[in-house]
């Protein structure tokens, strides 16, 4: 099992996306059923904290038609967040279950407010622009969150782990887990079925899927689509900074980050459909296992294996896998 | 459709004076300029291919081509003539141009732009683990030289570097003048607006993505190339999303109606980088951020719109004419 390890400490050690937030696995029986339940099960880890960043990602798309390229900063931001959060709880002398929840508040509360700023603000100003007009703006939006995370954090690494060991080990088939991670999986779950449950069983959300399918109708019946866009950005913005602050226990936080972060939530969306919640699900798992199955198979290959995936559903499948085709009009 | 864009023998004899200009330039102007013109013609590239409405957001895929081959090539062969190392970054930029062009013209918007990105960044995940061209740290090449002559004096070698980047990215825009007056170049901007109508009109979309997709890579892998000799070092990051979206940034502020404006941008975000470099330390992303937003908000059509002022504006979008039309026609 040498390449396994040698999988394990090439994870650990690299600078690049492949080291957001892996478990750190004890391996305990060597049989194949094990082997491949470990890739399904580090599969299903990534993909819960990546499904949440997606999620987010394509609700914005979906709405406002934007691709938001400053969602990973958002990430980003959350999880710079949460350590600040952490560490300042930690410094009182309380326990880390207080730092989790004061994390979580924390970022729900920063990220709504700078979510609706952001919208109202700034990107107000480009509606009715060309749509690869908007991904600039998004674009110039991600280069000055770059800076104002690396000014006020600083350029060295962050870390917030006390959470970490909160739910303690997990035995699971013969192999130890954190329970940290295990438990991100049903959060993960939770939120994506409330997301669900929101867009298609309340009138809220029946309005917001009014204002994606047809703006123009929504208007005419009566919608304010100007607050469905500022709330639908902020809660894209507070999604992509729960996600920052769940997995800020398991990572380090160092600038590169967010551009790590967009690119693997670009590859799930696009993976999935732009604008669909299904899409995102599918997506975040496909991505998530074929992460957790490259790193343990084929170390080398792993983000080659994903932008491979991505560019395949582009060539064949451009609207995605969960989309329908729409007549375009000559 | 005008441009206004001078003869071009005018420009190459501009280019000329701009090479010589060189010889009086301080050091780090020079270093400065250099970069400039290589960015210029990888940004010339996007806005030949913006022309047809598709913008790029993998651009760093054939940067990384042309300098990669390049760097490969040096090290193999000990080809460090300076032009013809541009020609093979030209080339190996232009192969995976033709090989890839054909595939990717079918799509158009944000869908172009993502699939740009991906193969870009398939480059990047393959040359961050490949083992042998030196993984994430890349590896060095050596010294430039120009028709058997070495340059061991820096100055002299700056300047070489210098005026081969200039006359080339110069006779790119000369090129691009032409090939924006032409036939192509009309039929590329009548797809920005309508690519059914096009092909109702009897001319492939595809045909004409196609070839402006090939023309902005072959600028890209000469770009890659010029990068490779003025850093003699190459890594991954030559084809990472964010470095394409640095001269997404340059065509955007250059806009898509002038080549001299994509030289003006290019020279301003140099100057802009230094500058805030030296006064702002790790703030030079917020500053690009800033300065983009703005050029977008309040020169929606480029830095190129401050001078080009000839261009005939459609006074009224159709349907608000309609409705005037029909108001008319009430009373």
């Amino acid at each position: 099992m040498l390449a396994f390890r040698h999988a394990i400490c090439s994870v650990a050690l690299s600078n690049d996306v492949s080291d957001l937030g892996f478990a750190r696995i004890e391996r305990h029986e060597n049989s194949a059923m094990n082997f491949f339940l470990t890739i399904v099960l580090d599969g299903l880890i990534q993909a819960s904290w990546l499904f949440i960043v997606a999620l987010g990602l394509t609700l914005v798309f979906g709405v406002l038609k934007i691709l938001n390229i400053a969602h990973g900063s958002f990430y980003a931001l959350g999880a710079y967040i949460a350590a600040t959060a952490v560490t300042t709880v930690a410094a009182h002398s309380l326990p880390p279950s207080a730092g989790f929840v004061a994390m979580l508040v924390s970022v729900a509360l920063i990220a709504s407010a700078v979510g609706l700023l952001l919208e109202r603000g700034l990107l107000k100003m480009f509606y009715g622009r060309d749509e690869v007009v908007l991904l600039l703006v998004t674009y110039a939006v991600f280069l000055i969150l770059e800076d104002v995370t690396k000014l006020i954090w600083g350029v060295n690494p962050i870390y917030a782990t006390q959470p970490y060991e909160l739910f303690g080990n997990v035995e699971f088939a013969g192999l130890y887990y954190v329970g940290y991670d295990l438990v991100l999986i049903p959060i993960s779950a939770a939120i994506g079925f409330a997301v669900w449950f929101g867009l298609n069983r309340t009138v809220t959300g029946k309005i917001v899927l009014a204002v994606i399918h047809n703006e123009e109708m929504s208007v005419s019946m009566g919608v304010r689509v100007n607050r469905v866009y500022a709330v639908a950005f902020a809660f894209g913005v507070l999604l992509a900074s729960l996600a920052g602050a769940l997995t800020a226990p398991k990572i380090s936080m160092q600038p590169g980050l967010s551009s790590d972060v967009i690119i693997l939530s670009f590859a799930i969306v696009v993976i999935g459909g732009l604008g669909s919640v299904q899409g995102a699900a599918v997506g975040a798992v496909l991505v998530g296992l074929a992460r957790a199955a490259s790193v343990h198979l084929m170390p080398q290959a792993e983000l080659f294996m994903i932008y491979l995936i991505m560019a395949a559903v582009l060539m064949f499948r451009p609207e995605g896998l969960f989309k329908r085709e729409t007549a375009r009009r000559i | 459709m005008k441009h206004g864009g001078p003869h071009p023998l005018v420009m190459i004899l501009l280019v000329a004076a701009v090479t010589l200009f060189g010889r009086v330039l301080p050091t780090w102007t020079l270093s400065l300029a250099t970069v400039a013109a290589s960015n210029a013609l990888i940004a010339l590239g996007i806005v030949i291919l913006a022309r047809t409405g598709n913008v790029s957001f993998g651009q760093g895929l054939f940067y990384a081509a042309g300098g990669y081959g390049v760097a490969l090539i040096a090290n193999a062969w000990g080809i460090t003539d300076a032009v013809a190392q541009t020609m093979i970054g030209a080339v190996c930029g232009g192969l995976l141009g033709l090989a890839i062009g054909p595939l990717i013209a079918r799509y158009s918007g944000i869908f172009f732009g993502m699939l740009t990105l991906a193969l870009s960044m398939v480059l990047y995940g393959a040359l961050v683990k490949s083992t042998v061209l030196g993984g994430s740290d890349g590896f060095n090449v050596g010294r430039p030289s120009l028709f058997g002559m070495i340059f061991t004096d820096p100055r002299e070698a700056d300047f070489m570097l210098y005026a081969v980047s200039v006359i080339t990215t110069g006779l790119a825009g000369i090129a691009a003048t032409i090939l924006f007056r032409s036939e192509l170049g009309l039929a590329s901007l009548a797809v920005r607006e309508n690519n059914l109508r096009v092909e109702y009109l009897g001319i492939s979309s595809t045909r004409v993505i196609t070839i402006n997709f090939i023309i902005a890579a072959i600028f890209a892998g000469a770009s890659g190339a010029f990068a490779l000799m003025a850093q003699r070092h190459i890594d991954p990051q030559f084809a990472y999303w964010t470095t394409s979206g640095e001269f997404v940034f340059v065509a955007v502020l250059a806009g898509y109606q002038s080549v001299a404006a994509v030289f003006v941008a290019s020279m301003a975000l140099e100057l802009v980088r230094s500058f805030s470099n030296l006064y702002l330390p790790n703030t030079w992303q917020l500053v690009l951020g800033v300065f983009l937003l703005g050029v977008i908000l309040f020169l929606p059509r480029g830095i190129g719109s401050l001078w080009i002022r000839d261009r005939p504006k459609r006074k009224e979008p159709p349907a608000a004419a309609a409705i005037t039309a029909q108001k008319e026609a009430a009373l």
